[in-house]
């Protein structure tokens, strides 16, 4: 045969060679009648069940009536004694998946050959049997199989264990009562006997925590023979150090030693998945984790490229929590960028981003300057994404990593790669100032030659925003104007608008911006003229557009507050008439996920996706929806929104949940409510509120939702007043009240006639909590001792008996609702004590720094020390009144 | 560190796949819903196919991670062979699956380890994932089991010696002979 041996990859001469080609569907059908003949020729009827196994396996499908066929033209070869043919029958049976009418067929032809003397026989007709049976049927044979279980060969042993894997999921309760047989199974001689027993005992027992403990308690001393045996009953120990390691307060952890042994062991799967259970145990110490890396850091330079992705993966993970463990390996890490699989020198090199100090930046970034321009974009992107965080990590170095952004953004790439760069230049100019200027200029320098609209268009909007703040605004003039005069039109309008941002902050550029906007009034797309007729009116101050300088820079920067899609209805229902559309008409009302729908709700996108501008647009665009109603806007500033509440179970007839807003003098309950019946069409919907549990609260006003059709969510709010600055809490009950129409399915359209109706909402409360913003600090020392001992207040606390000391800390974060500082609300597992530290502002805009220190007893008792600072003795004192409550 | 809902469980596999030099199926055989018709399926062994193409995982099984799998692969000739797992699975015991595959594969294919070999074998590459994988779950990993297994072609205890056996013998060797004369 060795002559035809061709490595041609011309595929019409290739396929030539394929014994299959030509075949049909139709006539491989036409084949299966030889299944019928009375004398059988088992090697023609083997040869076309493997044209049907083919067509089957490119993807052909055969229709109910053809498979049928099939599979009864099949029954009939269970004739032959040929073991070769046996076997395609039992594949063909299992591809053919027959219905349960057509499984009755053979099942006895099965049976016959589960207890036959052939090993082969048995080993398959179980596994194809317990493939297609049902309940019915499995109760028939359960006898067989848990005898098959503990056969003596192996095979067979194996083949009713797996099959007793999967059927546990469709019959638990049988194969439950096969626990004893599987039990024997795990004692077997034979090493993947006792793997698959392994695996369905561990199954057959998962919900049982003891007896799994029992188990790997007595498997860990015992003998298990096969490699991939031992990794199961890793993964089981490390499931039961997981499960113990909450209740267990002290002691060591039960099987790390068990684990660490394992590191000892010869076969490599089972060294790397007990290094890898150590690096993810809870909590895990530098102690338990240096035998594990130092067994990863031997694979990182074994021959075996799976086995260095799978130690370099393993490394890359434990990096983002432990780095210092990793950096013994950083030097076998650095070989690795030239490793020839790009999986691994991209995870070798986010890795060493990761765990890199401030004095070698600079010569990693060399190498991986090399190293970018032969992988793919998306290692490309994980690499900017690294790059970033390190730039945020050491913002001094941000020179040489602009420096290589700048250069990776010239080269070539597509545009997921383009923008994860541009995203990142941006953030870094958003987060390090230093970095502004040159940032800008690479990001001018990349527009002069970007095939990107998007990007374009972002970069100028964003040139816009920050380039009129720095030191010499018109040296980006030039690369602005450049747009106008070689981009496409959408670029050139965009172009033209940062050109009149440019002229409405910086005055001496002003006559110059002019010159060049009135050329563009000449352009051959009309959005580019229009935009720079526009703003030559505007910025012209002539008093006939705009009255003021700062209408002028409201209307350049500020955003426009009514959604888009309410605006377009709007624009849509408006007919031209002798009235002018009047854009205070368009309902500010968010129609549905205000969140979402705020954000996307600017002219243009306003942030490049840039995350540090999120959690003020959050607040933003609750601050913007209620000031737009009338009611509200008396309020003030808005000090504080809550997340939502739930208010309705899941999946009710009305889904409602609440956000509280906190004003200096008032408070105002948002309420979200969404119909979820499609028949109804709910008006006039309004929330009434007892506040007789809240006896500091006064209703002040509310606001109904005049209309909540089937699926589109709407607001209704009711605000309270209460007394300045203090913090007053209470409960209040609350009641959905609406009329509600019945609307006709195939005409959507609602009755005339509609009936008043109730529905009984969950109590929504008011805390202590709802009065304080999270608010973090960068370093809790200095702040701490800027704060000065002035107002601190020092108190002790029991807190009784506690299930966790995690718990308690927990517990106590959420009733004062202040961000915990330098991640100290992770409490050690096992430890006994903790110190937490705190920070917040307080309603009135007063900070707020809590030390939190935590002791737990043999019996659980919990004590806690709390130290508050603040600016305001009064507030220092209420924090100690919210705990003492 | 997030916590895949799997970790407890056994290892096991998604795919395996035997593709040729132009990514074509010789055979393949999917034990997860995660593509659940062929033209996902199709479109799966085409990227794993181009993202392999151009690696050099002749002499050393080589790996690749993407769309949250992990996928071991090897190339003997024109045969591509490739073991695909989830993501957290232990990327050692995929290969040692990869391995057994490809060993059971060159012994039952005699050492002559190429696409028309295998598809003129195609029953006993069926037979051969059908040993190694049920279902997902490792059934075998010993390639020398795996082959001797599928390589089983003698008769039944119950059948006679009948002449059947040699005028099969004689029929496979005149088919195998107007084969090579037709080429």
């Amino acid at each position: 045969m060795a002559q035809f041996v061709k490595k041609d990859d011309d595929r019409d001469e290739e396929a030539e060679y394929s014994p299959f080609l030509g075949i049909e569907k139709g006539a491989v059908l036409q084949d299966a009648r030889v299944f019928n003949d009375p004398q059988l020729d088992s090697r023609r009827c083997s040869q076309v069940i493997t044209k049907l196994l083919y067509l089957l396996n490119q993807g052909e499908t055969f229709t109910k009536v053809e498979a049928t066929e099939v599979f009864f033209a099949v029954t009939k070869l269970f004739q032959s004694k040929d073991i070769g043919l046996r076997r395609m029958v039992y594949l063909i049976i299992k591809e053919l998946s027959p219905s349960s009418d057509e499984v009755i067929i053979v099942t006895s032809s099965l049976m016959k050959d589960m207890n036959s003397k052939t090993d082969v026989y048995r080993a398959n007709a179980i596994r194809v049997l317990c493939r297609i049976t049902d309940g019915t049927l499995l109760t028939q044979i359960e006898r067989y199989l848990k005898q098959a279980i503990v056969d003596k060969n192996p095979v067979v042993a194996s083949a009713a264990l797996v099959s007793g894997i999967h059927l546990l999921q469709t019959n638990p309760e049988i194969v439950k009562r096969w626990s004893n047989e599987v039990q024997e199974a795990v004692q077997s001689r034979a090493a993947l006997v006792q793997f698959h027993a392994l695996a369905l005992l561990h199954q057959i027992r998962q919900n049982d925590r003891l007896a799994v403990s029992k188990l790997v308690t007595s498997l860990t001393r015992g003998t298990v023979r096969s490699p991939l045996a031992q990794c199961l009953l890793i993964r089981y120990a490390s499931q039961v150090i997981r499960e113990s390691s909450m209740n267990n307060q002290s002691g060591d952890r039960p099987f790390y030693d068990y684990l660490e042994g394992c590191l000892r062991h010869k076969a490599e799967m089972v060294i790397f998945e007990a290094a890898r259970a150590i690096t993810e145990l809870n909590g895990v110490t530098s102690r338990e984790l240096t035998p594990a890396i130092t067994v990863l850091q031997l694979f990182l330079s074994s021959s075996k490229p799976v086995l260095r992705f799978a130690a370099v993966r393993t490394l890359n993970k434990v990096a983002m929590t432990h780095p210092m463990a990793v950096t013994n390996c950083n030097i076998d890490m650095e070989s690795l960028i030239s490793d020839q699989n790009r999986s691994i020198a991209t995870l070798a090199i986010t890795s060493l981003l990761k765990t890199g100090n401030e004095s070698g930046v600079d010569r990693l970034m060399k190498q991986i300057t090399n190293f970018m321009s032969d992988i793919a974009d998306e290692f490309k992107i994980v690499v900017v994404d690294a790059i970033r965080s390190l730039c945020l990590k050491f913002p001094l170095k941000y020179r040489s990593l602009m420096n290589f952004l700048s250069n990776i953004l010239r080269e070539e790439g597509g545009f997921e790669y383009k923008k994860a760069i541009v995203d990142s230049i941006v953030i870094l100019i958003r987060d390090i100032p230093d970095a502004k200027e040159s940032g800008l200029l690479h990001l001018c320098e990349f527009i002069e030659d970007c095939e990107f609209t998007y990007l374009s268009t972002q970069i100028l909007h964003f040139l816009g925003v920050e380039g009129p703040k720095t030191s010499d605004p018109s040296k980006y003039i030039r690369y602005i104007y450049n747009r106008v005069i070689l981009e496409n039109a959408t670029v050139r309008a965009s172009a033209v608008s940062t050109l009149a941002k440019f002229g409405a902050m910086v005055d001496s550029l002003k006559p110059r911006i002019f010159i060049l906007l009135r050329r563009c009034l000449y352009d051959n797309d009309d959005e580019v003229r229009d935009r720079a007729t526009l703003y030559l009116n505007t910025l012209g101050g002539d008093g006939s557009v705009v009255e003021t300088e700062k209408d002028v820079k409201d209307f350049l920067f500020g955003s426009l507050d009514i959604p888009l899609v309410n605006l377009e209805t709007s624009l849509k229902n408006y007919e031209p008439t002798e009235e002018h559309f009047d854009i205070s008409s368009v309902p500010k009302e968010v129609k549905s996920q205000p969140l979402a729908e705020k954000k996307s709700a600017g002219k243009k996108p306003t942030a490049l996706g840039a995350p540090p501008a999120a959690p003020t647009s959050t607040v933003d665009a609750y601050e913007k929806l209620l000031s737009s109603i009338p009611e509200f806007s008396t309020f003030g500033q808005l000090f504080k929104s809550s997340a939502p509440v739930e208010l309705t179970e899941a999946e009710t007839e009305y889904a409602v949940n609440v956000v509280k807003h906190i004003f200096d003098k008032h408070v105002v309950f948002q309420y979200n409510c969404t119909n979820t019946i499609p028949e109804q069409l709910l008006e006039n919907v309004v929330v009434v509120v007892d506040a007789s549990e809240a006896e500091e609260f006064a209703e002040v006003a509310t606001k109904p939702l005049k209309a909540l059709p089937y699926d589109t969510p709407g607001q209704t709010f009711v605000a309270f007043e209460k007394p300045e600055g203090v913090p007053a809490v209470g409960r209040f009950s609350n009641v959905l009240k609406f009329i509600v129409k019945e609307v006709d399915p195939s005409t959507g359209e609602a009755e005339e006639d509609g009936v008043e109706d109730e529905y009984q909402l969950e109590d929504s409360e008011i805390v202590a909590a709802d009065y304080m913003l999270k608010v973090g600090v960068s370093n809790f020392r200095n702040a701490w001792e800027s704060l000065g001992p002035d107002f601190e207040r020092i108190d002790e606390y029991g807190l009784g008996p506690r299930e966790s000391l995690s718990e308690a800390v927990n517990a106590v974060v959420n009733l004062l609702g202040m961000q915990p500082c330098e991640g100290t609300e992770v409490v050690a597992a096992n430890s006994r004590s903790h110190s937490c530290l705190l920070s917040g502002v307080y309603i009135g805009n007063v900070k707020v720094l809590v030390r939190l220190s935590f002791g737990v007893d043999s019996s659980k008792e919990v004590a806690m020390k709390l130290a508050v600072r603040s600016e305001d003795e009064s507030v220092s004192d209420a924090i100690h009144e919210i705990v003492a409550n | 560190m997030a916590i895949p809902a799997r970790r407890d469980a056994c290892p096991t596999i998604k795919n395996v796949l035997l593709l040729d030099s132009g990514g074509r199926r010789v055979a393949v055989k999917y034990y997860t819903d995660e593509w659940p018709t062929n033209g996902a399926k199709l479109a799966f062994e085409r990227s794993v196919f181009l993202k392999t193409q151009k690696t050099n995982a002749r002499t050393e099984v080589e790996i690749v991670m993407f769309e949250n799998n992990v996928v071991v692969y090897k190339f003997i000739q024109d045969l591509h062979f490739f073991v695909t797992g989830g993501d957290y699975e232990n990327e050692l015991a995929l290969d040692a699956v990869l391995q057994g595959l490809s060993d059971a594969v060159t012994l039952l294919l005699r050492g002559n380890v190429d696409q028309r070999e295998a598809l003129e074998n195609l029953n006993m590459m069926f037979l051969c994932l059908d040993e190694i994988i049920d279902a997902g779950m490792i059934l075998e990993t010993d390639g020398n089991m795996i082959a001797g297994k599928v390589a089983t072609h003698n008769m039944d205890d119950g059948a006679p010696l009948s002449e059947q056996t040699i005028s099969q013998a004689l029929a496979t060797a005149r088919e195998h002979l107007t084969r090579s004369l037709l080429r």
